[in-house]
């Protein structure tokens, strides 16, 4: 079930965040995630942030100590992947709102790709802690989309929170679909924003996964798995559950606060 | 339509499919939600005395749909943490059992008032997880111990014991006795198979652990042999665990001597709703087969003479 492949090409896209290519020609749709073993370390979950054509990538943040080391691969060096799993954005929406924090563009930015490709427009909030961070803000823009920045130092765009610029486009301008995917404390707001002009927010999650499977139960979050129920979700499926944007679960399965 | 309440281990079943502990089961919703789906019941994680996040992945390997190689490391959130998704599936309406494993009778008897407490209907003895050093099959896999931690878990607690027994030793039958003598309600076998899988590209193991436990349809012909034989040894109830994706291969456990049922892999293969599925086919073919309620095919196919005139 799991493919090995080689490594083909590393990107280091942003001081936290590297894109890793490989060969592995199986169908993808945009939302969807692999499953990236490193032998002999882990097997993490990651959205594909390429998902067109028989070379497909995923874009790694440095969390903990594995991503860390995903990181450090080398074109050459040989991972397991298998998926692509889970849901995936609905594309035919034709005006299209992204709000990204952080590392929550790898998932979108395929996403928009295929939209535009498919004659959608895309206006994209781009959030980051500081400007070098803003991940692939040139990609977007080479898309044809329309991007605004937020960055919480104010190193380009606007100062704060990705959110205002997200809720200002959104008083300013109409959408068909808002697409979401960053902290869940981030993608709360948005949808908290999105609401009274009634556009359906659809907000991709990240929770720490084990099968993939829909078997084991690390990812549940209230009735739900995220790797077989999401990732992508729409707002009114997360809504009333207490778990989102307050608790995640660690590989115990405890509760912990976000 | 065939009557398939039965009750098994002194707990009242609205249907004998049970969801097998490690699938699902890790919270409350979890379980309440294959309640909803149509499970006669649900047992949950196996719950240890501390949290343990389990063992690195890649735990899982999946063949198709014939089998599911595992070694997961009986990951849980611990007894203190636990009771609380208990809570959540028990206000859901869920007849819960309560599944834990510990390191030894003491640590057993221990948990098992902890778990008592919780307010599930009975406990589930993880005497056979195959791949966690130190606990399931090391504590389980010799008469003499089985028989030792179900006394001591016994006496501790006045809810049904079961002792869920490896197939991984060659003799069920005999750990199923000896759980019987220390004073077990019920025995559910089996847990499973200890297997492995190996990249030959990368010249590994798959799972991180090495070895790991085989469940699904492979191993359903393995789970029938161990019930059959354990049937014809004890008195006590016994509840059919491996491979169960049909009403078929479900009934084929009860005539075997199994009064009640564990479904775990085909969750994976067929999502939750296995059990609503599950239900309406058993049913259904008790009826074609002429009988009127599940319990009147409970180990018949020891019966010779119990074959229908044509």
């Amino acid at each position: 079930m799991r493919t090995v492949v080689a490594v083909t090409e590393r990107v280091a896209e942003t001081p936290s965040t590297v894109t890793l290519r490989f060969p592995y020609p199986t169908a993808a749709v945009p939302g969807q995630f692999v499953m990236l073993w490193v032998p002999g370390d882990d097997e993490l979950p990651m959205s594909l942030s390429y998902t067109d054509g028989p070379s497909k990538g995923v874009t790694v943040k440095a969390m903990g100590g594995t991503s860390r080391r995903v990181q450090s691969i080398r074109p050459g060096d040989r991972v397991g992947i298998r998926g692509p799993y889970g849901n995936h954005f609905d594309l035919s929406p034709k005006r299209v709102l992204i709000v990204s924090g952080g590392s929550g563009a790898a998932a979108l930015a395929p996403a928009a790709g295929r939209s535009i490709a498919a004659g959608s427009s895309v206006t994209v909030a781009l959030g980051a802690t500081r400007a070098p961070e803003l991940l692939f803000k040139e990609r977007f823009r080479a898309m044809g989309a329309h991007v605004e920045v937020a960055t919480d130092d104010g190193s380009e765009g606007a100062k704060g929170f990705v959110t205002a610029v997200a809720d200002r486009l959104l008083q300013s301008e109409s959408f068909d679909a808002v697409w979401t995917c960053g902290p869940e404390v981030m993608m709360k707001k948005v949808i908290a924003a999105a609401a009274p002009r009634s556009v359906p927010v659809f907000c991709s999650l990240e929770r720490h996964m084990k099968c993939a499977l829909g078997m084991c139960d690390a990812c549940a979050i209230g009735p739900y798995h995220v790797c077989v129920d999401g990732p992508v979700f729409p707002a009114p499926r997360l809504e009333n559950l207490s778990d989102f944007g307050t608790f995640h679960r660690d590989s115990s399965g405890r509760r912990v606060p976000l | 339509m065939a009557e398939l309440a039965v009750r098994c281990a002194g707990v009242n079943l609205r249907n004998p499919f049970l969801l097998a502990s490690g699938v699902w089961g890790e919270s409350g919703e979890s379980l309440a939600g294959a309640w909803s789906a149509g499970a006669g019941g649900v047992i949950t994680k196996s719950i240890g005395s501390v949290p343990r996040p389990g063992y690195p992945n890649p735990t899982i390997e999946a063949y198709e749909r014939w089998g599911l190689l595992n070694a997961m490391g009986l990951p849980n959130p611990g007894i203190d943490e636990y009771p609380r998704e208990i809570e959540i599936a028990r206000r859901a309406g869920a007849t819960v059992i309560g599944s834990i494993f510990a390191g030894d009778p003491e640590e057993f008897a221990r948990l098992a008032v902890r778990m008592a407490a919780t307010g599930v209907v009975a406990l589930e003895l993880n005497l056979s997880c195959p791949h966690a050093e130190g606990f399931g099959t090391e504590v389980g896999g010799t008469p003499e111990n089985v028989e030792k931690v179900v006394r001591a878990v016994a006496k501790a607690v006045t809810i049904p014991v079961i002792a869920k027994i490896t197939p991984n030793t060659g003799d069920a039958a005999g750990l199923a006795l000896a759980a019987q003598r220390g004073g077990a309600s019920a025995v559910s076998a089996i847990n499973t198979l200890r297997a492995l899988a190996i990249d030959v590209h990368l010249r590994r193991p798959v799972l991180s652990h090495g070895l790991g436990g085989l469940s699904g349809p492979a191993i359903k012909p393995v789970g029938l042999a161990c019930v059959w034989q354990i049937f014809e040894k004890v008195t006590i109830p016994v509840i059919g665990v491996g491979g169960i994706a049909s009403a078929q291969d479900a009934l084929e456990y009860v005539m075997a001597g199994a009064r009640a049922l564990e479904v775990g892999t085909q969750v994976t293969f067929d999502g939750i709703g296995v059990f609503g599925r599950l239900a309406t086919d058993l049913s259904r073919l008790l009826d074609e087969l002429g009988f009127a309620r599940l319990e009147d095919a409970v180990g018949v196919a020891h019966r010779a003479s119990s074959v229908p005139p044509e």
